[in-house]
């Protein structure tokens, strides 16, 4: 219990040395990795489809590989977009 | 109760006291991307781009003056392999024959962002100057641009527009779904993600490569238990040297997917489909 009140005790002299625009700094913070993480969620699963999807189609046609490939990084320059956007969001709460 | 005196310990000494900060901070960012002005009006950014279209112009200017009918060496082998490049995998595969017009335009951006991206990985420069906003955004600008323009030229404004707005074959009902999207997607959507792909992307690596460099910095050159802390910092410099390799990729596929976007979008304005 008396460790208790103690970690309490921290933290609350945690907060009240903090400014405001420093607790705002330290929640958007937070919430910038927050974005990020769910940001990338999609995009990873989307890009292992499309690369695993080319995978198959030139092991199936070799000889058609070099469409197949400019075809995949299209693709995957149009997926990987939604998380590059996410990680826009991030700098934009972390650092501006 | 002796694991809650030890968190209690451990957390009076990971607070940092009021005005102190402890271990590893991470600088602001204008201290990574922003450099004094050597003068004013022109940074360490503003050089490299300028010096990337020095150095492009002049690979190619020097190629041109080879005697063409000699077997390629030096500069001009570097230059046909580069075009070679583009018109194979690039213009051949987007835009088919009738595209090969475009190949001045599509290498110079090819050879310009691969210039810009490349100096994030070589040392003592480090910064990729298309990390800032600013070329990213003018050059998808002029992408923009271009492929409207051409669009306009070879279907006619009201032909080009009426392409891009009702695309054929789809059910008239769906028009009302299709068309905003459609609008949204091409003429604004088109040129903000291509801006922000080259960008975020070489901003990310960026990142990446100042984080594990600090990390390793702070852990190799640490004041207090150093035989403990040292062993530990080798792994971030592996991982960092592994990241540089890995950067010179990103830089080559950056340049490589803005161009095939490029050559798409303006194949797609050059052949409606039917």
């Amino acid at each position: 219990m008396e460790a208790l009140t103690r970690i309490a005790h921290v933290s609350a002299r945690v907060a009240a040395e903090l400014t405001p625009a420093e607790l705002k700094a330290n929640s958007a913070a937070q919430m910038a990795g927050l974005a990020y993480g769910l940001a990338a969620i999609g995009p990873g699963i989307g890009i292992g489809m499309i690369f695993g999807k080319a995978i198959e189609a030139m092991a199936r046609q070799p000889e058609s590989a070099g469409m197949v490939r400019t075809t995949m990084f299209l693709g995957v320059a149009f997926t990987e977009a939604l998380a590059l956007i996410g990680f826009v969001a991030f700098i934009l709460l972390k650092f501006a | 109760m002796f694991s809650t005196q030890l968190a209690i310990q451990v957390v009076e000494k990971l607070v940092p006291a009021a005005g102190e900060g402890r271990g590893f901070s991470f600088p602001p960012i204008n201290t990574i991307l922003r450099w004094k002005d050597v003068v004013p009006g022109i940074n360490k950014v503003v050089i490299i781009a300028i010096l990337s279209a020095l150095i492009g112009t002049v690979l190619f200017l020097v190629a041109s003056m080879k005697d063409a009918r000699k077997a390629p060496k030096g500069a001009r082998n570097l230059a046909e392999i580069i075009v070679e490049f583009i018109e194979k995998n690039i213009i051949m595969e987007t835009m088919g024959k009738s595209g090969m017009g475009w190949t001045p335009f599509l290498l110079t951006m090819f050879v310009f962002i691969y210039l810009c991206n490349l100096p994030g990985i070589i040392p003592f420069i480090q910064m990729p100057a298309t990390a800032r906003m600013g070329i990213p955004a003018f050059m998808a600008l002029l992408v923009w641009v271009v492929f409207n323009a051409t669009g306009i030229k070879h279907q006619g404004l009201f032909g080009y527009f009426k392409n891009v707005l009702f695309p054929p074959g789809v059910p008239k009902a769906l028009y009302i779904l299709v068309t905003p999207i459609e609008l949204i997607s091409t003429l604004v959507v088109r040129p903000f993600s291509l801006a922000v792909r080259l960008f975020a992307n070489m901003l990310a690596g960026h990142l990446l490569l100042v984080i594990f460099a600090l990390l390793s910095q702070s852990l190799i050159q640490a004041e207090t238990m150093r035989f403990f802390l040292i062993p530990i910092g080798v792994l971030p410099f592996g991982l960092l040297i592994f990241l540089t390799a890995f950067e010179i990729l990103v830089a080559f596929l950056q340049a490589y997917i803005f161009t095939v976007l490029t050559a798409v979008y303006i194949g797609g304005a050059t052949h409606p489909e039917h």
